[in-house]
């Protein structure tokens, strides 16, 4: 008897290098341990889901990537994060850290002024101040958000007059503007109506040639759609990580089955 | 706690309509048989007519399938049980449609002096449907073990073919009076045939379900 088994992801498995790789992460909301010894490598240029029940602690890991948990009062963490070679956590420049990982919130949080001075925000902040170099990078920031055919004609108006969805890709530019080369989105589309939430999905594809994403989401068929890898997460832990086609064709374990299939409790 | 409780009756109910499609297709064929053996062009004419339930009831779980899909998006088991169940209804249906050429050769034989006797056509024939019955099983039981004794029993039913063609081939050279049934009989050796690398298929889509990996045991 013949047995064949099909891999279609082989061949390629070789030239994928990873950008982030955490090892023995555990993380404390004072003496509540939130993450237990996560250890997970992040593929560049490429999208990564976290899938889990609320509480499982995915969106905490999400958060230690840029070190946004060090705003909430007794948090410890131990264990290392590196990014290209650099441990996150032993340097002090939580500013360059935060320039080069960028972040997408769950609702559209942009700020109450023009659209152009939301995505020319951060530029401005690192210095930029020629106006033909603004210009261009609120240009191209928007194009790559594929939010600029909707926006050039309006670029000196609110950006707060815009849709959910069209906010939430101006956030993208925001981020983009600020030449990251890692986003974490927690839960993106969940605020917004379903065509909404193609078109940001649709960005995420094409943005995924250029940057590392990481993404936190609750809908499953989303992280089936745009990811590359998808980890999940169960009480703090990651219980499986794979390809995405494994979790959601034949995922090894049985906690894991559980959950894509909606069995779980 | 059962969370999708709807959508396991759901399940069961897809089940039920497959075992329901392969009793009515173990019927048929051990109903075309006899008319085949015992040259019974009546029987033969019902096997025909009742085909048309089986391919209704392909249709109504193919619907059903697409519905369940729109519906649930399934995914792991739950998509390759539903995958399972749309390739398995079409290779009943096929299993099913061989009955009814085999009652369509009974027909054109019609009264003669049977020459099944001496081939091994029943045997073929017992195997076949001994295949179908463990083949399902091992779809709606998930048991690995009938999906992969279905394989071997497949090696016998080629033997035999190979062994009835080689008679027939070798009776059509040296007898000229009954040529019309032994072209019938060749034609009945590849029907069962046939439908032994169909109900492989199934086996084959059980074996997917179980582990989630494709084999190939028609080789």
């Amino acid at each position: 008897m013949n047995t064949t088994k099909m891999d279609r992801n082989k061949g390629n498995e070789q030239q994928i290098q990873n950008k982030i790789s955490v090892n023995d992460l555990n993380l404390f909301y004072g003496e509540k341990q939130a993450l237990f010894s996560i250890s997970i490598d992040i593929r560049e240029k490429g999208v990564t889901a976290l899938i889990g029940p609320s509480g499982c602690g995915k969106s905490t890991f999400l958060r230690t990537l840029n070190r946004m948990n060090d705003l909430i009062d007794g948090v410890k963490i131990s264990g290392d994060i590196v990014i290209d070679n650099e441990n996150i956590y032993r340097s002090n420049d939580v500013i360059k850290l935060r320039t080069k990982v960028g972040m997408v919130f769950q609702k559209p949080n942009l700020f109450p002024m023009s659209i152009y001075d939301n995505v020319a925000y951060g530029p401005r902040m690192q210095g930029i101040k020629s106006k033909k170099v603004l210009n261009q990078l609120v240009e191209d920031s928007l194009k790559s958000a594929a939010i600029w055919d909707e926006v050039k004609d309006r670029l000196k108006s609110s950006a707060l007059g815009l849709s959910g969805g069209q906010q939430q890709r101006v956030c993208i530019a925001r981020a983009i503007a600020m030449k990251p080369e890692v986003i974490l989105m927690d839960e993106p589309t969940s605020a917004l109506d379903p065509i909404s939430t193609l078109k940001v999905e649709e960005l995420i594809a094409n943005m995924k040639k250029d940057y590392t994403i990481v993404i936190v989401t609750h809908n499953m068929q989303q992280a089936a759609r745009v990811s590359d890898k998808t980890a999940f997460f169960l009480n703090g832990e990651i219980i499986e990580y794979a390809n995405t086609e494994t979790i959601f064709s034949m995922p090894k374990d049985q906690r894991t089955e559980d959950y894509v299939t909606g069995r779980f409790g | 706690m059962v969370v999708r409780e709807n959508f396991e009756n759901n399940l069961q109910e897809l089940q039920n309509k497959m075992s329901e499609m392969n009793a009515l297709t173990l019927e048929a064929f051990e109903n075309a048989f006899t008319a085949f053996k015992t040259q019974d062009v009546e029987l033969a004419l019902r096997v025909i007519e009742e085909d048309n339930e089986i391919d209704v009831l392909e249709t109504e779980i193919n619907q059903f399938i697409v519905w369940l899909m729109v519906k649930e998006q399934p995914v792991a088991r739950d998509l390759r049980r539903i995958i399972g169940a749309l390739k398995i209804s079409a290779e009943i249906e096929r299993v099913a449609d061989f009955a009814v050429n085999i009652a369509k050769s009974t027909i054109k034989i019609g009264k003669a002096n049977s020459l099944i006797k001496g081939t091994k056509l029943e045997e073929m024939k017992i195997i076949s449907m001994d295949m179908l019955q463990k083949a399902v099983s091992s779809f709606i039981d998930e048991n690995i073990l009938l999906a992969k004794e279905v394989g071997s029993l497949d090696d016998q039913v080629d033997d035999f073919y190979s062994e009835n063609y080689k008679q027939l081939t070798m009776y059509l050279s040296s007898s000229a009076a009954d040529t019309n049934q032994a072209v019938q009989l060749l034609f009945v050796n590849r029907y069962l045939e046939r439908a032994a690398d169909h109900i492989t298929n199934i086996a084959e889509s059980a074996a997917y379900l179980i582990k989630g990996e494709i084999y190939d045991l028609n080789t």
